[in-house]
């Protein structure tokens, strides 16, 4: 069989595609104001990657140390390394505040303090007064403050009735013959049917893609779909280079530890039992920001101090903590230590290593959540229609590293934002379902999955995910040169050719998840050329992306955002913003923790 | 190491049937994971089809009865199992595709006890005071991953998942009794305050041991039916 171009078709104000806190905080807003929208997400909602976040949630509330959103800016900005648009950051730490309260009245079981204020801890790159003492600004729910704010946003949408269409995967954008975005071609997973959701404002919650990398801390479904339809669609990716590697993933697995450990009072020891980051942060220490750190570790492995019989881990130690911080603070981090190393923390140190775990890179947008592409001219243009936010965008408020408790902050920010924006738009242009949409793209991307074997070829979509995650893991890791970048470019062409030859084994129509996970693949291999692409080129040190042959941030030609093409791997720039409306511009200036 | 996976394909199959894996030892390390070992399994039949996602327990996905009990398959090690590992979907509940089952009843019920905070509106200058002992009423209960392990283990709900809560739906709705920001209290409990709700619970407590994230359902019901008799 082959597919052709008539699948049943439902009209909506809004599609909402990814179920993370992202798209859930856009779903319950556009839902709240009235607008009939579809949530589409791949997994149930709450199986989201949102509930695996642990720390916390940035808001300058002020309630352990005094606190200023301008003293959250100015941090955030360094945090970028100077890479982060001052506007956007600007936006987001005034907003974070208020966004932080409201999570509180939806629900949200925030740790609190004796004063029956929401809790906040310590963590890595916050200051007060523009970087004097450590700030504590992370309002946490124990250890579980991810879980605790997707919960609690799914069930106010469940409140107001939001309409989900879970364990549905969005395959592709359509565009009408205008060749605007106005609608996606959806599978259902249960039964292999596909459907098309007609609407002028489609919003990408698609979240991360850490599963580029071999090591990492994400879930299985963080394979980029968002990232893979708008590159297929014709718009690019912004600064892919940008992984973030948290410093303390569980050694050899990848589970996150999160930062609230190091938050508070965990210690990084070597082989030797240094507690090493005085050497490389000596004034914060263990709370420098996460690329300084996750370096630092990197170091003392290569240079022969790391721990266990192949020295390659490092020892996160929290058993000088008394017990009931760690029972009451960090109960899941006792739990993920007990389950996947053996150990209880109370009393043994918890085996560490940095793992790919966050993209600061994504689908370029605006502060109001639309999807920005230059035009013919070079103009940075909203894409009529495409709306990005969470993981998957880049406005850019993380620019080369992101700090610690900001990821779910700029869920929430943004994820109203857009929201807002679309309302605003629905108010004055309702939507109209008289249109006609060019489905030949994507049913030649079904029908090529539909081929049967005709060579004794014994490869698979699982092998070559396996090796892009090799190739990614050491031609694009914490350390990068030219050399290995230039390799697993070269590499990649390989991975890109299989990908183009596998066929699947299993052509049933109930979960299938060997086509889901072809589908993925495609996504996955899109990101990966992305990511070297951009990485190759940024000859410069910044953040997250580390060169050993070009140790240094420069500012006169990189002070820059990267914007790939899919079509021939082509590479532009467009500046960063450097001008907050409300506060002055803070100049770029060397790094110092 | 030998897996008795049962197998059910809608498509082509009549009822579902038992299938032998086997996995080389050499495959295995000895803090290997059940869901690493599906994973391998999935890699020989690429048809096997079992939910999962963030393989650390905390996203709920990959419930599933594991030499008899529920359980999440990503937190569980290989190395409790013994050498013969027989799976099944989590019992009461349709099964969709192998070890995939239709979980729309326990989400429907999940929904009906109107699991969401209902507050006094305050402005977004101010968050609502909870005391750190009032907070503490939740702990234990927020946690859940809707997972499903505890309410499939249940025989009063395998008897009437259409009219039953279930111990994850109660679970939950005691979460929202006890919290001191919700001003629907009273209302909460009289409308779970019915033969086919509470008290449909006969602490058989397989909920309890169920549980792959130590919560304790079955201890919620029991408080629930403890303060509906003092306060209605």
């Amino acid at each position: 069989m082959t597919f052709t171009d008539s699948f049943p078709t439902e009209t909506f104000d809004a599609l909402v595609i990814g179920a993370g806190g992202a798209g859930m905080r856009a779903a319950l807003q556009l839902t709240e104001n009235g607008h009939k929208i579809a949530m589409v997400s791949k997994v149930f909602p709450t199986r989201s990657h949102t509930v695996a976040a642990q720390g916390g949630v940035n808001a300058a509330l002020g309630n352990v140390t005094p606190d200023k959103w301008e003293w959250h800016m100015y941090d955030t900005i360094k945090g970028s390394d100077f890479l982060g648009d001052q506007d956007a950051i600007e936006f987001m730490c005034q907003e974070a505040s208020e966004i932080v309260r409201e999570l509180e009245h939806f629900g949200v079981p925030f740790t609190r303090l004796d004063n029956g204020k929401i809790y906040q801890r310590a963590f890595g790159g916050q200051s007060q007064n523009y970087g004097e003492d450590q700030a504590h600004r992370t309002c946490a729910a124990a250890d579980r403050t991810g879980h605790a704010i997707l919960h609690s946003l799914y069930q106010q949408n469940i409140r107001l009735g939001t309409t989900f269409y879970d364990e549905y995967y969005a395959v592709d954008l359509l565009k009408n013959q205008a060749g605007e975005v106005n609608g996606a071609l959806v599978m259902n997973i249960h039964n292999g049917e596909y459907k098309v959701l007609q609407s002028p404002h489609i919003l990408l919650a698609t979240g991360g893609a850490g599963q580029v990398f071999r090591n990492n801390t994400n879930a299985s479904i963080n394979t980029g779909d968002g990232l893979g339809m708008v590159l297929r669609a014709g718009y690019p990716l912004q600064d892919m280079e940008f992984w973030q590697f948290h410093p303390t993933g569980v050694s050899g697995k990848g589970m996150l530890i999160s930062e609230a450990v190091r938050g508070e009072g965990g210690k990084l020891r070597n082989a030797l039992g240094e507690a090493f980051m005085e050497k490389y942060a000596p004034r914060v220490k263990e709370l420098a920001s996460r690329d300084v750190v996750a370096r630092a570790i990197a170091i003392e492995v290569n240079e022969g101090r790391g721990c266990g019989p192949d020295k390659d881990y490092v020892l996160l130690d929290i058993s000088h903590l008394p017990n009931e911080i760690i029972t009451e603070r960090l109960p899941g981090i006792r739990e993920i230590s007990q389950t996947f190393l053996g150990i209880d923390p109370v009393k043994d140190p918890i085996h560490v290593y940095p793992t790919c775990h966050y993209m600061m890179g994504g689908i370029p947008t605006n502060i109001a959540g639309q999807v920005i592409s230059p035009d013919k001219n070079g103009n940075q243009q909203p894409v009529k229609g495409l709306y990005a936010i969470g993981e998957c965008a880049c406005v850019s408020v993380h620019g080369a590293n992101r700090l610690g408790g900001n990821s779910l902050l700029d869920i929430v920010v943004f994820g109203r934002k857009a929201a807002l924006t679309i309302h605003e738009s629905l108010v004055n242009t309702p939507a109209s379902n008289n249109v006609t949409l060019d489905l030949s793209a994507v049913i030649n991307r079904l029908n090529r999955w539909l081929k049967r074997n005709d060579t004794s070829s014994n490869d698979s979509v699982t092998q070559i995910k396996k090796d892009l995650q090799h190739i990614m893991e050491k031609g694009c890791g914490v350390f990068r040169d030219q050399a290995t970048m230039q390799n697993a470019f070269e590499e990649l062409q390989g991975i890109q050719q299989r990908l183009e030859n596998v066929c699947i084994s299993d052509f049933s129509n109930v979960f299938n998840l060997e086509r889901l996970a072809a589908y993925e693949l495609e996504n996955l291999v899109t990101i990966g050329f992305a990511t070297v692409t951009s990485a190759l080129a940024r000859k410069e040190s910044r953040g997250a992306h580390s060169r050993v042959d070009y140790t240094e941030r420069d500012d006169e030609n990189w002070l820059q955002h990267t914007l790939y093409f899919q079509k021939n791997h082509t590479l532009t720039y467009k500046p960063v913003n450097l001008s907050p409306k409300h506060h002055k511009s803070i100049e770029p200036k060397p790094r110092v923790y | 190491m030998k897996f008795i996976i049962s197998r059910y394909n809608p498509e082509t199959d009549q009822a579902p049937y038992d299938q032998t894996f086997e996995l080389d030892n050499s495959q295995l390390s000895a803090d290997s994971m059940l869901l690493d070992a599906l994973h391998l399994i999935r890699e020989q039949e690429p048809s096997l089809s079992y939910r999962s996602s963030c393989q650390e327990g905390v996203c709920g996905s990959d419930g599933m009865n594991v030499n008899g009990k529920n359980r999440l398959s990503c937190v569980t090690s290989l190395s409790e199992l013994g050498d013969t590992i027989t799976l099944k979907p989590l019992p009461g509940l349709p099964i969709i595709k192998d070890l995939i089952i239709d979980m729309e009843l326990f989400y429907t019920q999940y929904k009906a006890v109107k699991p969401f905070l209902e507050a006094k509106p305050l402005d977004l200058e101010h968050e609502h005071l909870q005391t750190p002992e009032e907070r503490s009423k939740l702990d234990g209960a927020y946690e859940c991953i809707l997972c499903g392990c505890c309410s499939t283990s249940c025989p009063s709900f395998w008897w009437n998942p259409d009219q039953f809560a279930g111990p994850a739906a109660l679970l939950a709705a005691r979460r929202f009794v006890v919290d001191s920001r919700d001003i629907k209290h009273i209302d909460r409990l009289k409308e779970l305050d019915s033969p086919t709700q509470t008290f449909r619970c006969r602490h058989i407590q397989n909920c309890t041991d169920a549980c792959p994230k130590g919560l304790n359902p079955s201890h919620a019901i029991q408080e629930l039916k403890s303060i509906m008799v003092k306060e209605l």
